[in-house]
């Protein structure tokens, strides 16, 4: 019998052929805490009383959910990390080196390894064709210590993706869509596998987004097999090295297959306070909006800034928006500015903020007031994400996202494309 | 393992950031202080009206959302005997479970708020004593078990030295 894309990387890690439903002890290639989860690891860590870690190149601690830190004890929490790095020899990611699942795309992970982070969109890796998983605080701790960790197989939905977006549709859509269409918990404990003849037409940064949102499905994690476009994009990175073939057997065996023809798409938003609750931007109706914001895991990337630049050129912001733009890493953030990005953006009138995750989750750097909506394209709507209980969070594309922000309020970016 | 409280109610997909909000991070160093507001989000009166060994009772898709084990360590700190719900969500079922939270997958549409609950786990149900009714529990993985009952995952590490599960 054929095996899924999960179902090969967990044989190869457990040593034997696995199957669905079955509990393996698997060997862990990385690991990786945010400043949010790691002061919590560390501290279940030191309770294992082991020496050293596992393996301290592979074990990457980043500050950026709160970065630059907001108040004092999160400056203390930082602090926790930085002396545990300093002590076991491991991976410090500073702040304003940007949000962890893009450092980990462009640095660390490679095709066919198994990454666990104590963060739930660390599924970001499943592009790349690794099986890239969020756990909590706890299980990373021991994997620290052992460099394993048990995992139950799990079974697999194909997503088929044919056909081509339309103008002013993009991945971000397409994701929203599915959401939207299996619910937040349409996927519980099973991996995404995206395939079809649409994927290899879409852009590894198309890639990120979509397997970065698979957990807002309930997915443990969403997986692309490798092609030429992520040997170019390992090689991009100076890891071409570490390229590896990734593909399921044509005898795969799925829970589940689900066709989506992307002519079909429309430009869609995640309307309060669940990701599923989805509309097209037909449906919508005039939504003013107070903030947009531009950044973040999901949509970050130099791909995106590209897409929202092109949109704000020459253009001003509405008065009464607020317009906030955070380039997902370092590396995004000086590529910016070399293409003129960021002239555009401030030239527009937005508030460029520190590469992290800023204003996604509710920390600072953007927390809504009582009654405002931000439209944001981030993966999270739920009710207080953005640090109060009575904002209201729309989600869409980077194109929306900026067209939005000129106009005031949710608007149809197909008018100017 | 028996547990008898009082039920509070709770709906579907109730996040990560209800149970922790995001804007209360700089207490995730301080989880009792973080306990204080337990799930305030969605019912901002339950951690002050709860008793030690009450329950949360939910529907659909609890805990959903973000990977913050304070979720679930906040709600063990809180007191709270066990959290029912109809189904959990993948990374805090995990997280709870490392923890030694106990959940509990029942028909929670047969328990409305303020009924008196008893948890029987070796024969597997949840007696409503209010409704004079019983409900079955979707059984526990055996790792879980073994897991819950050794204190969690730490303490299972400790005593074995390595994993002792399959």
């Amino acid at each position: 019998m054929g095996q899924t894309i999960a179902e090969k990387i967990l044989s190869a890690h457990a040593g034997k052929n696995v199957v669905p439903s079955e509990l393996v002890i698997s060997k862990i290639d990385a690991v990786m805490v945010q400043d949010g989860t790691g002061p919590l690891a560390v501290n279940e860590f030191k309770k294992l009383n082991k020496q050293k870690l596992f393996n301290p190149q592979r074990t990457i601690l980043f500050i950026d959910h709160a970065a630059p830190s907001p108040r004092k004890e999160l400056s203390n929490s930082h602090n926790v990390l930085r002396e545990f790095a300093k002590e076991y020899g491991a991976v410090l990611s500073e702040v304003g080196e940007g949000v962890c699942h893009q450092r980990l795309i462009e640095n660390y992970i490679n095709p066919g390894e198994i990454l666990l982070g104590a963060d739930s969109h660390t599924c970001t890796s499943g592009a790349l064709g690794a099986f890239a998983t969020g756990v909590g605080s706890t299980d990373i701790a021991v994997v620290m210590a052992l460099g394993k960790t048990w995992l139950k197989v799990p079974s697999s939905f194909k997503i088929v993706l044919e056909g081509e977006f339309q103008k002013g549709v993009y991945a971000k859509d397409l994701i929203l869509h599915l959401i939207g269409l299996i619910g937040a918990d349409g996927a519980t404990y099973k991996a995404l596998e995206f395939t079809g003849s649409a994927v290899k037409n879409m852009s590894m940064s198309d890639r990120f987004t979509i397997s970065n949102m698979a957990v807002e499905a309930g997915a443990k994690a969403g997986l692309f097999e490798t092609d030429e476009k992520t040997y170019e994009y390992l090689k991009e990175h100076g890891r071409e090295d570490k390229y590896k073939k990734i593909k399921a057997d044509s005898d795969a065996v799925y829970e589940k297959v689900i066709e989506i023809n992307l002519n079909d798409i429309k430009p869609t938003i995640s309307c309060p306070h669940t990701v599923d609750n989805t509309k097209t931007i037909d449906e919508i109706g005039k939504i003013k909006v107070n903030q947009v914001y531009i950044g973040t895991c999901t949509n970050g990337r130099i791909e995106d800034l590209r897409i929202a630049a092109n949109i704000l050129k020459g253009q001003k912001v509405k008065e009464g928006t607020r317009l906030l733009i955070a380039p997902a890493s370092r590396k995004v953030f000086l590529d910016a500015l070399k293409e003129g990005l960021i002239e555009t953006f401030v030239q527009s009138g937005a508030a460029i903020v520190t590469s992290g995750c800023g204003a996604c989750v509710g920390v600072h750097a953007g927390i809504l007031g009582d009654g405002e909506v931000c439209l944001t394209t981030q993966n999270r709507n739920f009710k207080g994400r953005m640090g109060n209980t009575e904002g209201f969070i729309y989600l869409s594309s980077p194109a929306v996202a900026a067209y939005s922000a000129i106009k005031g309020y949710i608007a149809d970016v197909r008018e100017v494309l | 393992m028996e547990l008898r409280g009082k039920a509070f109610k709770f709906g579907d997909d109730i996040s990560t950031d209800h149970i922790a909000p995001g804007r209360l991070f700089h207490l995730r160093s301080n989880l009792p202080e973080l306990a204080k507001h337990v799930l305030e989000d969605a019912d901002s009166e339950f951690a002050s009206k709860m008793s030690k060994g009450d329950f949360v009772v939910a529907g659909n898709n609890f805990g959903l959302g973000s990977s913050r084990e304070h979720a679930p360590q906040i709600i063990k700190i809180a007191g709270v005997g066990a959290v029912l719900a109809k189904s959990f969500a993948r990374i805090f079922y995990r997280n709870a479970i490392n923890i030694g939270l106990l959940l509990i997958e029942c028909d929670t549409d047969k328990i409305d708020a303020g009924d008196e609950l008893e948890i029987n786990i070796k024969e597997g149900y949840v007696n409503n004593i209010t409704k004079n009714e019983k409900l079955t529990i979707t059984p526990l993985p055996e790792v879980m078990i073994k897991l819950l009952n050794e204190g969690g995952l730490i303490e299972h590490i400790k005593i074995h030295g390595d994993f002792d599960l399959v």
